[in-house]
C-alpha cells in the first residue's frame, strides 16, 4: 500500500466529509474509553501502578545497551537466534533470508504494529511471498488493502456491513450477512486452513525481559500463540524498547496493558516464549529503526516507554473525529505523532500540530508519557527547522510585531477591526476558516481598555 | 497587597463585559486592582503553533506591566498557563521577575477559591447553566479534577457558581471533553475543530442548558460562534459574569 503524503487536515476534512460516520467513530471509541476508566477506577492503586511502570521504564532507557546485550546473552542460552537490525531495510531482509532459507514463500503473522512500520507486508509481497495477517483485525484490513488504522483496533473504521461485504468478496460468505459471530466463524475457517499449512510464523513482542531471554506476546484471540505452536520456525520481531529489566515487573505491565486498551482486566492470552521446542527454530529481530536516535532527544526520549495499548487515541477528541488513516503513518494519534517527525520531519511534520494539546492523552498514559508537552516541543522544532508554511510564519511575525508594540495593537484593535481580519486567529486569509461553520463574535462599541480610561481613570493607573 | 488585572487580547476586543465583570469581582472583595495599560497579548498564540522564539516582545512586556504587583489574575486559563509555564527573561539579571510572575499569576476562578478562600458571593441567576470546562485551565491549571484520573473529584469553578442563587447546573454526558477551539488549531484543522465545537454544544442542549458557561472565553467564544450559525437562542457568559450577576 503506497504511503499517502497528504497533510493532516485535508485528510480529516475528507473524513469529516460523512459526519454519521465521524459520529459513530467517535462513539465506538469513546465507550472504549470508558470501559478503559471504569477498570482503571477499581484499581485504587491506578495512579500508583502508572508511576511505578513509567519509572522501570526510565530504568530501561538510561541503561539500554546493558540490558540488550544482557537480553542477548540470555536468549542465545536459551537456544533462540538473535539478529540486529539497523533500520526498516534491515529488518526486512533479515526476515528474508530466514525464509529463504527455509526455502518458503508463504507464512503467517499475527499483530505485530514494528512489521507494520518496517512495511514487511509490502516488501515481502514484491519479494513474491504471501503474508497472512491473523489478527481479526489486521486480516480485514489486508483484505480491504488498507493499513490499519489503530494499534489495538485495526479496523475499528470499518462498519460490521463493510467487513461482510468484503468478506463476501474474498471468503465467499452469503453477500448481505454483517452477523459479526457468523463473520468471524467464517474467518476462522478461513484462518485454520492457513495456520496448519504454514510453515513459518511471525509474532510481534510486546515486553521482552532482560533477565530470562524470553519474550511476551500479548492477544485476544490466541492467533499469535496458533502460530508459534504449527510452525516449524518461529521469528519475533521487536523495536528495542520492549526490554522490561526483570520478570517479576511483568505483574505491572501485564496489569496496565488492557485495562488501558480495551478495559478488560488481562489480556486473554499473555504467552511466554523461552526457548524453541524440539526441532523447532526461533528467531528474534532487535530493530533499533530510529529508536536510538529519538533517544538522543532529550525532549522526546520519554515517547520510547510507549507500550502500544492505544489509550492516547480513544481519549484523543481529534483522532476520534479523524480517524487513524489521517495520521498516514504506521501508528496514528497522539503517540504516532510524536514518533513519526523523529523518523521523517519532512513527511510528518503536519502531525504535532493535529491536536489541541487538551492534555487528555497524557493523563491516561499506562506509562505517563508526557505526550501532549512533547507535541508542544515538536512544534518549536519544526518550525526551527523551516517546516512551517511560509503565509503561516509571516502572519505570526505580523502579530508578534502587534503584540510588542502596545499603540500599534490599539491602533490597530479599534474594537476588533484588525482582530477580525488577522485573527481567528493569525492565519490570513481571504476564505477565513473559521466562518465557515462558525459566526465570528459581534464586535462591542468599545474595547475593555477603552471602557476602563473612561471608567476607572480616577484610579489613576496608566 | 496589589492585584494586576490581565485581560486577554481578544478579550478585551470581543469581550469586554467579561473583563468587567472580572474587575467589579474582585473589587467587591476590597482588593486594590490596578490594570496596566500597556498589555496586550500573553503570546500563546505563536508559541502554540511553535514560534515561541518570537514571544519575547510579549514576554519583556508582560514583565514591565506586571513586575511590581502581588498578584495578577486573569479571566483565561490558558493563557494565565501560558505564562505559568512559559513566561521567561531575556537576561539572567530579570528572571527573578519572571520566576516573581510565574509564581503570581492565576486563573480567576482559583484565585477566589485558594486565595482568596471565598465562601459565600452575592449573586443569583436563576437559569440551567452548562459549565464548560476548558482543558488548559483544568488539565493544566487543575482547576478542577481530570476524569482519566483516578483521584477524588473536585471543581473550583463549580464550587463557585453553587453559591450563586437559583442558578442550576446541569450535568454534562462527557464531562470534560475538549471543545476543539486549540488557539490557531481553530483554523489550521477547521473540520476537526468545527466538529469537536458543534458536538460540545450538543451535549450541553441535549441536558437543558440555557447558557454555557467556564473559566476560559477562548472556548466560550468558539462555542458562541457554533451557536449563533445555528440560530440557537442558549447564550455563552464567562463565569466572571455570572459570579458577578444579581439577576
Ligand atoms: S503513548 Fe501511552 S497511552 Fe499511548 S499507546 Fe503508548 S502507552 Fe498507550
Amino acid at each position: 500500500m503506497p504511503k499517502t503524503i497528504a497533510e493532516h487536515p485535508a485528510l480529516a476534512d475528507k473524513f469529516n466529509q460523512d459526519e454519521e460516520r465521524v459520529n459513530w467513530h467517535d462513539q465506538t471509541l469513546w465507550w472504549v474509553r470508558a470501559k478503559r476508566d471504569k477498570a482503571a477506577h477499581t484499581l485504587p492503586e491506578w495512579e500508583e501502578l502508572r508511576n511505578l511502570a513509567s519509572q522501570i521504564k526510565h530504568n530501561v532507557l538510561a541503561n539500554l545497551s546493558e540490558y540488550l546485550i544482557q537480553f542477548e546473552e540470555n536468549a542465545l542460552k536459551n537456544g533462540i537466534q538473535v539478529h540486529w537490525a539497523a533500520d526498516a531495510q534491515e529488518h526486512n531482509a533479515i526476515v528474508k533470508s530466514i525464509l529463504q532459507k527455509q526455502g518458503v514463500s508463504q507464512l503467517v503473522k499475527s499483530k505485530s504494529m514494528l512489521t507494520e512500520e518496517c512495511h514487511l507486508n509490502e516488501y515481502l509481497q514484491q519479494e513474491g511471498i504471501e503474508v497472512i495477517d491473523t489478527d481479526l483485525g489486521e486480516r480485514i484490513v489486508q483484505l480491504a488493502e488498507e493499513p490499519p488504522s489503530h494499534i489495538v483496533l485495526p479496523c475499528i473504521h470499518k462498519k460490521k456491513e463493510e467487513i461482510g461485504e468484503l468478506f463476501h468478496l474474498h471468503l465467499g460468505t452469503p453477500a448481505g450477512n454483517a452477523d459479526p459471530d457468523f463473520l468471524t466463524a467464517a474467518a476462522r475457517l478461513h484462518l485454520r486452513e492457513k495456520f496448519l499449512t504454514r510453515k513459518i510464523a511471525i509474532t510481534g513482542v510486546n515486553f521482552a525481559i532482560a533477565e530470562t531471554g524470553e519474550f511476551v506476546v500479548c492477544t485476544n484471540e490466541g492467533n499469535a500463540d496458533m502460530g508459534a505452536h504449527l510452525a516449524e520456525v518461529h521469528i519475533a520481531c521487536m523495536g528495542i524498547e520492549k526490554l522490561i529489566p526483570l520478570r517479576r515487573h511483568l505483574g505491572v505491565f501485564l496489569r496496565l496493558l488492557t485495562r488501558s486498551a480495551t478495559g478488560q482486566p488481562i489480556t486473554t492470552y499473555s504467552s511466554h516464549f523461552k526457548k524453541p521446542r524440539p526441532g523447532q527454530e526461533m528467531h528474534i529481530v532487535l530493530v533499533d529503526n530510529g529508536r536510538s536516535r529519538q533517544l538522543g532527544r532529550k525532549d522526546f526520549r520519554n515517547s520510547l516507554k510507549c507500550i502500544r495499548c492505544g489509550a492516547c487515541m480513544n481519549t484523543c477528541p481529534v483522532y476520534r473525529r479523524s480517524g487513524g488513516h489521517s495520521y498516514h503513518n504506521a501508528i496514528a494519534g497522539p503517540i504516532g505523532s510524536i514518533l513519526a517527525p523523529n523518523l521523517n520531519m519532512k513527511d510528518y511534520a503536519d502531525l504535532p500540530f493535529a491536536s489541541t494539546l487538551c492534555g487528555s492523552c497524557t493523563n491516561v498514559c499506562p506509562v505517563k508519557i508526557d505526550i501532549h508537552d512533547q507535541l508542544y516541543k515538536w512544534r518549536q522544532v519544526l518550525v526551527q527547522e523551516g517546516y512551517a508554511p511560509a503565509a503561516k510564519k509571516a502572519a505570526m511575525q505580523g502579530m508578534a510585531f502587534t503584540f510588542s508594540h502596545p499603540a500599534f495593537y490599539r491602533m490597530a484593535g479599534k474594537t476588533g477591526k484588525w482582530f477580525m481580519k488577522t485573527t481567528p486567529f493569525v492565519i490570513n486569509n481571504n476564505l477565513n476558516p473559521w466562518f465557515k461553520q462558525r459566526d465570528m463574535p459581534e464586535p462591542p462599541k468599545e474595547s475593555f481598555h477603552d471602557w476602563y480610561k473612561k471608567n476607572r481613570q480616577q484610579n489613576g493607573h496608566a | 497587597m496589589t492585584i494586576g488585572l490581565f485581560i486577554p487580547c481578544y478579550v478585551d476586543q470581543f469581550y469586554p463585559k467579561a473583563a468587567i465583570a472580572t474587575l467589579e469581582l474582585l473589587e467587591k472583595q476590597g482588593l486594590q486592582v490596578v490594570y496596566p495599560f500597556n498589555q496586550t497579548c500573553c503570546g500563546q498564540p505563536m508559541a502554540n503553533s511553535g514560534f515561541a522564539h518570537l514571544t519575547q516582545g510579549c514576554n519583556n512586556l508582560f514583565m514591565q506591566n506586571f513586575k511590581d504587583v502581588d498578584y495578577i489574575v486573569s479571566p483565561s486559563g490558558s493563557c494565565v498557563l501560558h505564562i505559568k509555564d512559559h513566561l521567561h527573561a531575556e537576561n539572567a539579571a530579570d528572571e527573578p521577575v519572571a520566576h516573581h510572575i510565574r509564581k503570581r499569576i492565576y486563573e480567576l476562578t482559583e484565585f477566589l477559591t485558594d486565595i482568596l478562600k471565598i465562601e459565600n458571593l452575592k449573586a443569583r441567576f436563576p437559569y440551567k447553566v452548562g459549565m464548560h470546562q476548558s482543558c488548559h485551565g483544568q488539565r493544566g491549571l487543575k482547576i478542577s479534577q481530570m476524569s482519566e484520573l483516578v483521584a477524588e473529584p473536585f471543581s473550583k469553578p463549580e464550587k463557585l457558581l453553587r453559591m450563586v442563587e437559583d442558578l442550576e447546573l446541569i450535568e454534562l454526558s462527557r464531562k470534560d471533553e475538549c471543545c476543539g477551539f486549540g488557539g490557531t488549531f481553530c483554523v489550521t484543522e477547521e473540520a476537526i475543530s468545527a466538529k469537536m465545537g458543534k458536538d460540545r454544544v450538543k451535549d450541553h442542549l441535549e441536558h437543558g442548558a440555557e447558557f454555557i458557561t467556564g473559566a476560559d472565553m477562548s472556548c466560550l467564544m468558539h462555542l458562541e460562534g457554533i451557536l449563533r450559525r445555528q440560530k440557537s437562542k442558549v447564550q455563552v457568559k464567562h463565569i466572571a459574569e455570572i459570579l458577578n450577576s444579581y439577576a
